[in-house]
């Protein structure tokens, strides 16, 4: 009996036995992790209907023929060169961000400010890149509900370009609206990510964070920064590689 | 007040387990390199140059680069990997919906194709 009383009056320290944060991680942190799964059930949910869409069709447009220019340089006969320098420059300030982070653990101000403003150059450049691409492609003749089209010629000739098999005016429009709306949602994510950056940077040279102690901020929206590349990831696999 | 310090505490508690060193970072950053220019070496070299077909064989082989790619990002770059296993598990596990919902989408997508084709299209000889 004794023996009974003693282990219930024992103080449990496991990690789920309450009194602490079993997931050892800052609420707001968690709290980005789940903003962070859910946007990438957004993304997900387009990439998945990008992929019916092309299983449901007969055929589909090369991205091979149509991503073939790299602007200022050559209007055609490169694939996949632009976009190559694209993914290099979205990796590149992922890196930055990361050295933004490490810097925040050993409370380094001035190397926090380096790397988040080669972060935020990194970011505009990429959305500068894309801007470039949407351009190219909007004077080819894509846009949303719109692709290229001559009058009194048949779409047949006009689409032939962009097609390696059989040629359908249907496919090519389901591939503009789905290309435009999903590099557009990370386009938008990009530039939220860079505004994100922009108000860490301004708070850090504020010394906000120096105050505080700490540069938890920096991780929360490098994680964001983080998710804005791991999409890139895959929206660059399935829409200029598969 | 006692929030911040609160925060500060949780902070550091993070920061003492194993966490990105810089030569770490680097390392992660050229096995990401690593991988995306092995897949422009095999849409550049062996799918333009002939010689490989695209198909599916190609296709798996992208997708399993993509998936180690977005392992490097999550794992490292996320410090996912450091956090302790029921976190882990916590934003992991419902992407087994994903998983379900690429399977019901794709063969809807396949019934499709196989029923609703009524749009015209032109054998390509360019």
């Amino acid at each position: 009996m004794s023996t009974t009383v003693s282990q219930l009056d024992e103080v449990k320290t496991g990690r789920w036995n309450g009194g602490r944060s079993p997931f050892n991680v800052e609420y707001g942190k968690i709290m980005m992790w789940f903003f962070l799964v859910s946007d990438a059930f957004t993304f997900s949910a387009f990439l998945i209907y990008y992929g019916t869409q092309r299983f449901a069709h007969l055929t589909w447009p090369d991205p091979d023929k149509v991503f073939q220019s790299i602007p200022f340089v050559a209007d055609h006969g490169y694939p996949l060169v632009f976009v190559g320098i694209m993914t290099f420059i979205l990796i590149m300030s992922s890196v930055t961000m990361v050295l933004a982070v490490e810097a925040g653990h050993r409370n380094a101000k001035k190397e926090v400010v380096g790397w988040m403003i080669a972060t935020i150059i990194g970011g505009l450049m990429f959305v500068g890149c894309q801007a470039l691409e949407w351009t190219h492609l909007h004077h080819q003749g894509f846009w949303w509900g719109s692709i290229p089209q001559q009058e009194g010629v048949s779409p047949e000739v006009t689409l032939a370009p962009y097609f390696s098999r059989e040629i359908s005016e249907v496919s090519a429009l389901q591939f503009a609206n789905l290309f435009f709306t999903i590099t557009g949602f990370h386009g938008f994510h990009v530039s939220v990510g860079i505004l994100l950056n922009i108000i860490i940077l301004g708070m850090t040279l504020a010394n906000t964070f120096e105050r505080r102690g700490t540069y938890l901020m920096v991780e929360k929206v490098g994680l964001y920064w983080h998710f804005v590349d791991l999409v890139w990831v895959f929206v660059f696999t399935f829409f200029y590689l598969v | 007040m006692a929030s911040q310090q609160h925060d500060h505490a949780v902070g550091h508690e993070e920061g003492h387990h194993e966490g990105m060193t810089k030569g770490k970072i680097w390392r992660v950053f050229f096995y990401l390199l690593a991988l995306t220019a092995l897949e422009f070496f095999i849409a550049l070299v062996l799918v333009h140059g002939g010689v490989i077909q695209k198909g599916l064989g190609v296709n798996i082989t992208y997708i399993i680069l993509t998936l180690l790619k977005a392992y490097y990002i999550v794992a490292y770059f996320m410090h996912l990997k450091f956090e302790t296993f029921g976190f882990i598990i916590t934003v992991s596990i419902v992407f087994l919906f994903i998983i379900y919902f690429i399977a019901l989408m794709l063969t809807e997508g396949t019934y499709m194709k196989g029923h609703f084709n009524p749009f015209p299209f032109w054998p390509n000889n360019s």
